[in-house]
């Protein structure tokens, strides 16, 4: 589904992704870890379109297509989602407006009819229920003094609404207190299915407990330095990245020794 | 999910196909910038002109025009004696300069002030008399005035250029002892009144232009409703510019008596034409005890080309007063159009316990500009105003709010509250406020908020991320940053100011 290939990405002239390489196919769940500022959201982004970071090398396809030839919407119509880390305020625009805008630019694209309001209204009423989700939060601006967990919990509900095929949640677990946590994994679990694949991005290994990824990847200063199944996040947890860093470079020089 | 080892013998060596890549990605950077330009390139869709055999007074001013107009209108002595009295003064003023526009000096002489669709001697006397053409036109404007299709619950005037080509809904009000109808018809039927209040809030010398309009106003809408009644339904009138070289002058006059509400809308729109055309209108408000106005505006006069080419000079004076306690009066606009835009709907507080309202919306794009605000003077006892202006900025317009509030000595316990937000669509836009504040008064309180943002790449691209086009972004983050003055407005406005500002709207309101 995911096929990125030596990525390398910059911001303004500094490099951030140093060629990352990944592949994800239709049904599974990877998780990408690291330390902060490794690179993890810059990827997110990336895949989803953000311009202000600038892909100076490597392919990103995704369905067959090449995705760095989409823009943002077009890709998110074609069923890349991303759950943002630090989801974005707009002010005087209703959250229920917002996604039923979204839900049925991404109907019209596959040829679907638009929902009107009453119907939206219904589905997303049902949707918010099952996240916990008060009723009026729906009527509220879009982020707008929501707190750092119903903000996260909004970005599931968003995921759900649009069911998208690609569903990258960037740090979602960070300000989610333990029940909110395993109500957003049950979302995300009923989410699971062989048509979707899932990139959790995280710094803990509890998401991951209700959430059982299939792959687990970590990247450190821009690459992938090492991939395993779910055993790894424990690994992690238990030595921390100083290990894996210490691995890592002694490989590096021994790989620098040999050219 | 292979090794790092391989990973990192991968050579970084930029391909000629890469580099194709980075150029059509910069390309498209460039494209999503232009989107945010190409909004206020959207077409003028009332840019259209109706060929009707219309009768013009020749170019230019003096009191022979002044005259002429007069004489068109069969006004009695006493009117035709007040515009000349303007019009002597007007000679005698000059044009303001205080404000924070710029524009080439106007040529008076050259336009017209005098512009009218040829018909019967008298004029239409009911629909039918009225010219096809013309019923045409304003149901192209959407404002179809056959009263079965109209949206139940609005009466309309048509202000054609010069003269009012129809009122609906005359008979209906009528039984509530509601008067609407042109006021080149009050003048004639109600004379007591239009003597009254004629000037009584925006005198013939109060400025420039009303100076000008007092001169030369050719029609607009009179509203009297009596002591006691609620208007059943909102009043409108559409006026529509269509002759070349021709200024549009119309005066609004509508009085409510005590205990009396009326809400009052009034739209416009122009044909596209290279060369700037003037509009100088005087509206007034007054409302006695227990009285409330609601006025509301939609103003979508020709902008202008991309390029700053024609557009329409909009200096306007409209000013309310309650008179009378417990009495209030809002003014609610939406501006987006004109290439000029000079206006500050104002209220005089004198009535104890009186409120003034103004919510205001003002979108400049490519060359447009706007110095718009209000004046709220508080002379009564415990008067409330509050001020909410969201100026909009894009292309290289500026944007201008310009408000004063003043709390005389014995304003005892006035209060105001002013809100000013702006938002900038781009780096070569200006937004500007000025707020002046006087108090006389210590026991008065005055809060001024004012806050200045660029629409954020970051709730694009969040917009972007959930399937919107970043037009549909841009106009879903500007009507949201309007909202507040949005629901101020009656539904239907709403429905049409949203559209203004270029929403999609299935569903967005209610
Ligand atoms: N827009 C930007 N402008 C400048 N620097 C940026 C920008 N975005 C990311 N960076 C830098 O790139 C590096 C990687 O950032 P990124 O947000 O991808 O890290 P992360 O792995 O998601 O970290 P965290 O775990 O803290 O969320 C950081 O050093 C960051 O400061
Ligand atoms: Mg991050």
């Amino acid at each position: 589904m995911l096929e990125i290939k030596n990525l390398h990405v910059e911001v303004e002239g500094t490099e951030i992704l140093k060629g990352v390489n990944l592949n994800i196919k239709a049904g599974e769940v990877h998780a990408i870890m690291g330390p902060n500022g490794s690179g993890k959201s810059t990827l997110a982004q990336v895949i989803s379109g953000r311009d202000v970071y600038d892909v100076t090398n490597g392919e990103i396809s995704y369905l067959g297509k090449d995705l760095l030839d989409m823009e943002p919407d077009e890709r998110a119509r074609e069923g890349v989602f991303m759950a943002f880390q630090y989801p974005v305020e707009i002010p005087g625009v209703t959250n229920s407006y917002f996604l039923k805008t979204g839900l049925n630019e991404i109907r019209k694209h596959h040829g679907l009819e638009t929902l009107d309001a009453a119907d939206f209204l219904k589905f997303i009423k049902e949707k918010a229920k099952l996240l916990d989700i008060e009723p009026d939060m729906l009527n509220r601006s879009v982020n707008e003094g929501f707190s750092g967990g119903e903000k996260k919990r909004n970005e599931i509900l968003q995921m759900a609404v649009l069911e998208p095929k690609l569903a990258i949640m960037d740090e979602t677990d960070s300000g989610l207190d333990i029940d909110a946590l395993r109500i957003v994994a049950d979302g995300v679990n009923r989410l699971r299915n062989e048509d979707r694949a899932i990139i959790i991005v995280t710094h803990y290994q509890r998401l991951l407990n209700y959430i059982v990824p299939d792959y687990i990847h970590i990247l450190l200063n821009g690459k992938i330095v090492k991939s395993g199944d779910k055993q790894l996040a424990f690994e992690l947890e238990e030595k921390g990245y100083d290990q894996i860093k210490a691995d890592y470079s002694s490989i590096k020089t021994k790989l620098e020794e040999t050219v | 999910m292979g090794n790092i080892l391989e990973r990192d013998q991968q050579q970084a060596e930029i391909s000629s196909e890469e580099v194709e890549k980075k150029i059509h990605k910069a390309k498209k950077k460039v494209t999503e910038k232009d989107t945010l330009e190409a909004l206020g390139n959207r077409e003028y869709k009332w840019g259209f002109f109706t060929d009707i055999e219309q009768e013009y007074a020749s170019p230019g001013l003096n009191e022979d025009v002044v005259r002429f107009i007069s004489m068109k209108k069969k006004e009695p002595e006493w009117m035709l004696e007040w515009r000349l009295k303007a019009f002597r003064n007007w000679q005698k003023m000059t044009e303001p300069t205080w404000v924070n526009v710029e524009y080439p000096p106007i040529d008076y002489q050259s336009q017209r002030y005098y512009a009218a669709p040829k018909s019967k001697e008298d004029g239409p006397k009911s629909l039918d008399e009225v010219d096809p053409e013309l019923l045409r036109t304003y149901e192209k404007l959407g404002i179809p005035l056959e009263e079965q299709k109209i949206l139940s619950g609005v009466a309309v005037d048509a202000v054609f250029d010069s003269v009012s080509v129809a009122t609906t809904f005359k008979e209906k009000l009528a039984e509530y002892g509601i008067i609407f109808c042109s006021m080149s018809e009050a003048v004639h039927n109600h004379p007591d009144l239009v003597k009254k209040y004629l000037g009584s809030i925006v005198p013939y010398n109060d400025n420039y232009f009303a100076a000008l309009n007092s001169a030369v106003f050719s029609d607009g809408s009179f509203v009297y409703v009596p002591k006691g009644v609620r208007c059943p339904m909102e009043l409108s009138t559409y006026f529509r510019i269509n002759s070349e070289n021709t200024g549009q002058f119309e005066r609004t006059l509508i009085v409510a008596e005590e205990g009396a509400y009326v809400s009052y809308l009034e739209g416009c729109t122009a044909p596209k034409r290279d060369t700037h055309q003037l509009h100088a209108a005087v509206v007034e408000l007054i409302a006695l005890d227990d009285a409330q106005i609601k006025y509301s505006t939609v103003q979508n006069w020709y902008p202008g080309d991309k390029d700053g080419k024609g557009g329409i000079y909009n200096f306007v004076t409209k000013r309310g007063k309650c008179a009378g306690v417990n009495s209030k009066i809002s003014w609610t606009q939406v501006e987006t159009g004109s290439a000029i835009t000079w206006k500050y709907p104002s209220v005089i507080l004198q009535g104890d316990n009186s409120v003034g309202e103004f919510y205001s919306v003002a979108l400049t794009m490519n060359h447009q500009q706007a110095d718009t605000g209000t004046k709220m003077v508080h002379l009564g006892k415990n008067t409330k105003s509050t001020i909410v202006a969201k100026g909009i900025a894009g292309g290289v317009s500026q944007n201008s709010y310009r408000g004063l509030v003043k709390v005389m000595k014995n304003a005892e316990n006035a209060r105001n509250f002013s809100q000013c937000d702006s938002l900038l669509l781009g780096d070569r836009c200006g937004a500007h406020t000025f707020p002046y504040i006087e108090v006389k008064n210590t026991s008065s309180q005055v809060e001024h908020e004012a806050t200045t943002s660029k629409i954020g790449e970051d709730q694009i691209f969040y917009c972007n991320q959930r399937g919107i086009s970043t037009e549909d972004a841009v106009s879903i983050i500007v009507n949201g940053f309007a909202k507040e003055v949005f629901k101020e407005l009656p539904m239907e406005f709403a429905v049409e100011a949203q559209k203004l500002l270029g929403v999609s709207l299935e569903g967005s309101v209610g």
